[in-house]
């Protein structure tokens, strides 16, 4: 047994940070019972999926396009939950994001990129948090629970998107429903294409310049959370709320601003879909981002740091898994689908199970150590 | 015999079979939510009875074994959301979320696997599904008009499973409303210390409620891949299962009104099909997405308290943790 001293020094970190690891476990163990179901195997599968998401440069690159979404829409998912709120709806919050992009690209075809650029992460932000805004103010106002809401407000997404792709946006003379590609002077830059420019040769994958804008918001959600009144605000709400109003804070005010906050980050990841990758608007683009935000944000613990961590974990799933799908063709990308299910079940749902053994645990360990050394 | 009238008919007939699918689940998260546990996951207990019933129809034959299956694997899946949500008192609406996301991903990873068709169940011939049904005395009170016409396209003419979810309903409200467990149903969703204090388990009325709901949401799975349809396809309640939960709010949690939204909703569903693309009298085309976006709309508008008030179960969403 060690010191009392290490082992108090641990007990801060030890469950954080072994939870998660363990779940993990606990999810991949579970997702390879299901391999195992379908006849094949799951450490040959293992193998493949990470050599598929990092065994060169360019899997790594569409491993980070990836993480980039998963990045962004974690933070979306995170920033309400630390005001105790649900955000269900970064998938229709993304969506409509990327109408107002693709609106603005459509008709920014002669602006500089260097202007495209920054108006439209104020235009991605501004219709993420509009959408937001009405769920958020029902919250606040009304009472209305914003978990139903944000779901309602995905399907009003969807229709609405249906409905002006198949009959207002759609290019004319074909038949499926996006718009025309947008002029090149309004794409988000390709890393790659910037690496050239600055004389460095990296392969070449979707990975764009939205990848270091959402690091980059990624530190200012860090700021915003632990560094700002309103931030503190949120938090002291999302802990208790009672004792909260009792310390003057107004619930109504910190809901609706953290909802749209929520709702903008979700919104700017259509910057790297829409703008950096597709450079049109597609029926259903966000493809499930705003759903797998709930388990990055669940595995990232609610911080910036585990969230861009956790992003590029499911960024790696996503990209292996497709990997995985032509070298095993009987499992398909769905099994992605499974694992990422399996995460939110066993690290937001199931989180308490094993927290308590492994509290007990930790606290006989310190225990133990107090015996050798001093007094607790 | 008039054309309106026969058309009438057919709408209503069109109406119940888009009903009863929301109806069965809504009544199940009824249960659920009753008691005081939010069902969100009904879309994923809709999706893994259905495959499941396909699943088991297509390799067995028979509907009933298909039932049997799709039932089981609802209620199944009700009680790891009772394991996550009322032993270990995780977040409902997560472990909801987390088991919508991995069933719609395992029914199709395992229908790929098991039947080699892009993650659909192989089509099932007459006897492994629920077929249409003609009520005695079609031929004898057909042949009155009016009355006739109704009982010959609307009342029967329907698979079993319709008939079970119209039955469905008056029971359900008469164990909520008029048995032991119903009240004691309603009591744990209100006020779960009062029951502890009365003696009665909690988490044993909500296990039991989560397999009610369980019971009631393989029905209707069964009743999308089994009766209604020939076979499993990906992602095939298409979000039926949220529909319901909005339903049910929309319902004030209470069965009647409930089944009067699910009606609604799916009146809504025929009305936008019929009219794709026919230009109404004064507004013209009506685009079919914004037909489709009423029950969603509808609910907000509710929850919103614009009309009416949704008041939901007291204790929702919110673990029962026993005192030491």
């Amino acid at each position: 047994m060690t010191g009392s001293l290490p082992w108090r020094a641990w007990r801060g970190w030890l469950v954080p940070v072994l939870l998660p690891a363990i779940n993990l476990g606990l999810a991949l163990l579970l997702s390879a019972i299901v391999v195992v179901l379908i006849g094949e195997s799951p450490l040959r599968a293992l193998r493949l999926l990470v050599s598929g998401a990092f065994g060169n440069a360019e899997a790594l690159g569409y491993t980070l396009y990836y993480a980039t979404n998963f990045i962004f829409t974690g933070l979306a998912v995170a920033v309400a939950f630390h005001g105790g709120l649900f955000n269900i709806g970064a998938e229709g919050q993304a969506y409509i994001g990327g109408l107002v992009v693709a609106l603005l690209c459509l008709g920014a075809g002669g602006w500089p990129t260097v202007l495209v650029i920054p108006v439209a992460i104020a235009a991605a932000a501004l219709g993420g948090a509009a959408w937001a805004f009405v769920p958020a103010w029902l919250q606040a106002r009304r009472g209305s629970h914003v978990v139903i809401t944000t779901i309602m407000f995905n399907f009003i997404a969807s229709a609405l998107m249906t409905h002006l792709l198949v009959n207002v946006l759609i290019k004319p003379g074909q038949q499926s429903p996006e718009t025309r590609e947008f002029a090149a002077s309004t794409w988000m830059p390709q890393l790659h294409d910037l690496a050239r420019a600055a004389g460095w040769e990296i392969g070449r994958s979707p990975v764009n310049l939205s990848l270091v804008l959402a690091l980059a918001v990624g530190g200012l959600v860090w700021l915003y959370l632990w560094h700002t009144r309103w931030g503190y605000e949120l938090r002291a709400l999302g802990h208790n709320e009672t004792a909260a109003i009792y310390g003057g804070i107004q619930p109504a005010r910190i809901v609706i601003v953290a909802m749209c906050v929520s709702g903008a980050l979700a919104g700017l990841m259509s910057l790297n879909e829409v703008m950096g990758v597709q450079h049109r608007l597609l029926l259903n683009f966000p493809g499930g981002a705003g759903y797998v935000g709930i388990a990055v944000a669940l595995m990232g613990r609610n911080h910036p740091a585990g969230i861009v961590i956790a992003a590029v974990l499911f960024g790696a799933l996503y990209q292996g898994g497709s990997e995985l799908s032509f070298d095993m063709p009987k499992l398909t990308r769905d099994m992605v689908v499974v694992i990422q299910g399996l995460i939110i079940l066993v690290c937001g749902a199931l989180e308490n199970a094993l927290r308590a053994p492994l509290d007990a645990l930790v606290r006989r360990g310190a225990r133990g150590a107090v015996v050798t050394g001093s007094t607790p | 015999m008039s054309d309106p009238v026969l058309l009438l008919a057919l709408l209503a007939a069109a109406t119940a079979r888009g009903a009863v699918p929301l109806a069965l689940a809504a009544l199940g998260g009824l249960f659920a939510e009753r008691s005081g546990i939010v069902d969100i996951g009904l879309e994923g207990k809709m999706l893994a009875s259905a495959f499941a019933a396909a699943a088991t129809a297509a390799v067995t034959g028979s509907a009933w074994a298909g039932l049997a299956a799709g039932i089981a694997a609802a209620v199944l899946v009700g009680l790891v959301h009772g394991f996550a949500c009322i032993t270990h008192h995780g977040n409902q609406v997560v472990s909801g979320m987390a088991l919508n996301i991995t069933i719609s991903g395992l029914t199709v990873v395992l229908g790929y696997a098991w039947f080699h068709e892009g993650g659909q169940t192989p089509l099932l011939g007459p006897g492994a599904r629920f077929g249409p049904m003609e009520l005695p005395g079609v031929a004898a009170v057909g042949a009155i008009p009016g009355l006739g016409l109704v009982y010959r396209e609307v009342v029967s003419g329907h698979n079993l499973l319709v008939y079970i979810a119209a039955v469905a309903v008056p029971v359900v409200a008469w164990i909520v409303y008029r048995t032991r467990f119903g009240l004691r149903l309603r009591a744990v969703g209100e006020s779960p210390g009062a029951v502890d204090t009365a003696g009665i388990s909690v988490s044993g009325v909500r296990y039991r409620a989560l397999a009610a709901s369980g019971v009631l949401c393989g029905l209707s799975g069964a009743y999308l891949s089994i009766a209604h349809n020939a076979s499993f396809i990906r992602d095939m309640s298409a979000g039926k299962g949220y529909l319901a939960l909005a339903a049910l709010i929309f319902g004030q949690w209470r069965p009647l009104p409930t089944l009067g939204a699910c009606v609604l909703f799916a009146f809504a569903d025929v009305v936008q099909a019929r009219l794709q693309g026919t230009p109404l009298p004064v507004v013209g085309v009506v685009p079919v997405q914004l037909i489709q976006a009423i029950p969603y709309v509808l609910t907000v508008l509710l929850l919103a308290g614009f009309v009416g008030r949704a008041v939901a179960p007291r204790a929702i969403g919110v673990p029962y943790i026993k005192e030491r």
